[in-house]
């Protein structure tokens, strides 16, 4: 995973609250085996609307989404932030984000910024009134800023440590296998073991 | 050892915590089970063969075939290509990595939530995790039971743990008993309109109370399945007596001196007198009515006596917004009773309720009866052995001489991953999870419902109870 610490692009408003993992990437998107190649999949079935968003000329190339309330709710689909990031997005930012998708999202080097529903107003408009604007997302101070406007947003203290070190999850959690061994050795013989195979009957 | 009094779920933590996190870090915890289907796994095992990484407890772990496999003709090869490839990728995964695997046509294959009860593998106190959001379902036997992401599931197969942050605690206490006709799903659609879709965000849910305590194993399974609908991390139900006789006898359930001890811990687990939940939410058994979703999310719900509500009642502008939005989508008009709204479709499915109770609730109702005009009902049971077993009662041709149609077992329709699904602008009555735009079909309409009402409504052509049937129905 490469280090995050300051990225700008353009921003992009998603003016809708709710918008669920259905939504970024519809189900009949899931069968691929593949961990790349989703950016056609995002928000599929919105993008046959001339209106939506991203069929926007201005907004084509979008690097940073700005949300309504409740991003990525529903399914556990990964496809979701892979989607996002294959379509370029590097951040998105909202009053509040759904946890399964935060988790997804901070695995895979997507910045979840939450920022205030004011805060997020505030954007909108600026973002509508001058559209194509790059905003810049600094990780290091947990900022956002657009033209004139600063905003700060919250991210929990581990995920930006993690992607400011660029950090792979799995070879943090094999530092301490040996704990992980331990505490297999103390387990309860009836916990359940799904080998040897048993079936009802028998 | 300390004395505080501690929640259910604060128990599975403490006692799941391998390493405690320092510095933010979040805690690494056990995972004692992991069930795997052909989604959201490819990935993840090609993660391992690029680390070159084995999976740590094969033995520990699971998986079947659910999510886009066909629920008919299922001796025949799989006729959309792309679903065929991932059914075999989750094959080659399982033999290269040496993981049990319950393929179609197998007797124990199904919809994954529904297999892992069935085997007796889901017990009390336990980590369950699986790459889907509603494996919230096993924490009906008071497991701590997590949807979680692909990488996550690489995670959990290399090894067997997963960091996760800590939780808040949220009591949601059904007291009283509720009125015929009126089933788990209704108590949980009414928790999920009273506190919103994010309602839960962060929370484990406890469901507490006399309703609770007295739903059998597979309603609390329905009610534990939907917790992710309100946007909680989990949700949980006390092991009890129900279900240590539910657990009892099943093929991967302890036995002799191993049963005694597990059950003896399994009584240390309810939560402690004098334990605080960090939020409390109370809804009355009594008074509770048959409930339906009238929106695109399963927050946006009534009574099914009630009418689709006035968008000037709503005063949250996200959730008038969001209103405005789905009566579209829906195609519904404020101020529509929604026992007058027509639908096309019936779904009796899915790991919200599939299982035997749930075909049993819905045959009795529908018996000797004949299905609307022009509509469609479709019965696909949670599991093979479910299959088999409602068709050793008879129910299968209870379901065919009402003129629905009898399948085999898969998540099928509940988000049509497989041919199972809406033509655009078709509404269906649907027993599972999520009535988000788009999830049973392009532009499909859904209205959540319990497997009571779907019945009703498959009788009258409209959305009904089963005390709106009269002798003249039928």
């Amino acid at each position: 995973m490469d280090k995050f610490t300051t990225f700008t692009g353009v921003a992009v408003p998603l003016k809708r609250s709710n918008v669920d993992t259905d939504q970024i990437i519809p189900a009949v998107y899931l069968k691929r085996i593949t961990k790349t190649g989703f950016e056609d999949a995002l928000f599929a079935s919105w993008r046959n609307d001339p209106e939506f968003v991203l069929n926007q000329e201005v907004y084509k190339h979008g690097e940073v989404l700005i949300a309504g309330p409740d991003f990525g709710t529903g399914s556990s689909r990964e496809h979701a932030v892979w989607a996002l990031r294959d379509y370029g997005f590097k951040a998105v930012l909202s009053a509040k984000f759904a946890d399964i998708f935060r988790g997804n999202a901070g695995k895979q080097g997507l910045v979840t910024g939450e920022i205030s529903e004011e805060d997020t107003e505030k954007l909108w408009a600026a973002i509508e009134a001058n559209p194509g604007v790059a905003i810049t997302i600094d990780l290091v101070n947990k900022t956002a800023t657009l033209m004139d406007i600063k905003v700060s947003f919250a991210i929990d203290e581990y995920t930006r440590w993690r992607l400011l070190e660029g950090l792979d999850d799995i070879g943090l959690t094999l530092r301490d296998e040996a704990a992980i061994t331990e505490f297999e050795a103390k387990r309860p013989a009836w916990m359940p073991e799904t080998l040897p195979v048993r079936t009802a009957g028998e | 050892m300390t004395n505080q009094p501690l929640t259910l779920a604060e128990k599975v933590w403490r006692d799941h915590l391998v390493v405690k996190g320092e510095n933010g870090a979040p805690d690494l915890l056990y995972i004692d089970l992991h069930l795997i289907h052909e989604v959201t796994s490819p990935q993840a095992f090609d993660g391992l063969r690029l680390a070159g990484r084995p999976v740590r407890r094969p033995d520990l772990t699971i998986a079947t075939e659910d999510h886009n496999t066909p629920t008919i003709d299922i001796d025949k090869p799989i006729a959309d290509a792309t679903s065929r490839t991932q059914i075999e990728a989750l094959r080659h995964n399982a033999k290269e990595f040496g993981i049990r695997i319950h393929s179609l046509g197998d007797i124990d294959q199904g919809i994954v939530h529904v297999v892992g009860p069935q085997l007796g593998l889901t017990m009390p106190g336990i980590t369950v995790v699986c790459g889907d959001s509603h494996t919230s379902t096993h924490g009906a036997f008071g497991a701590l039971a997590m949807g979680i992401g692909t990488s996550e599931v690489e995670h959990v197969l290399a090894t067997q743990t997963l960091p996760l942050k800590a939780f808040k605690t949220m009591a949601i206490n059904v007291e009283g008993t509720l009125r015929p006709g009126v089933t788990s799903k209704d108590i949980i659609l009414a928790v999920i309109a009273k506190i919103g879709t994010g309602g839960g965000q962060g929370y484990v849910l406890e469901y507490r109370g006399s309703a609770i305590r007295s739903l059998s194993m597979e309603a609390r399974m329905t009610i534990c399945n939907m917790s992710i609908e309100a946007g909680a991390r989990a949700g949980m139900v006390a092991p009890d007596e129900t279900t240590f006789e539910y657990l009892k006898g099943r093929p991967h359930a302890p036995k002799g001196a191993e049963w005694d001890a597990a059950v003896e811990y399994w009584k240390s687990l309810p939560t402690d007198v004098g334990a605080v939940f960090d939020a409390e939410v109370f809804l009355d058994a009594n008074t509770l009515d048959p409930f339906v979703t009238w929106g695109t999310n399963p927050g946006q719900g009534v009574s099914l006596n009630d009418s689709v509500p006035e968008i000037e009642s709503i005063t949250d502008p996200n959730e008038r917004a969001a209103a405005e939005r789905a009566l579209e989508y829906m195609d519904l008009v404020p101020g529509t009773k929604m026992k007058d709204i027509r639908v096309d479709t019936v779904f009796l499915g899915s790991c919200t309720n599939s299982r035997i109770e749930d075909l049993r609730a819905a045959a009795a109702i529908i018996k000797g009866k004949k299905k609307a005009d022009g509509l469609r009902m479709m019965v696909v049971p949670g599991s093979a052995r479910v299959r088999l077993q409602a068709e050793a009662e008879g129910l299968d041709k209870v379901f065919l001489d009402f003129g629905a149609e009898w399948r085999f077992a898969g998540c099928s329709m509940c988000l049509g991953m497989n041919p199972d699904q809406l033509a655009p602008g078709e509404r269906a009555a649907s027993t599972s999870n999520r009535n988000f735009e788009g999830r049973q079909g392009k532009g499909a309409r859904t209205h959540l419902v319990s497997p009571l009402v779907a019945a009703a409504t498959a009788i009258r052509g409209t959305l009904s109870a089963p005390g709106d049937l009269d002798e003249n129905n039928g």
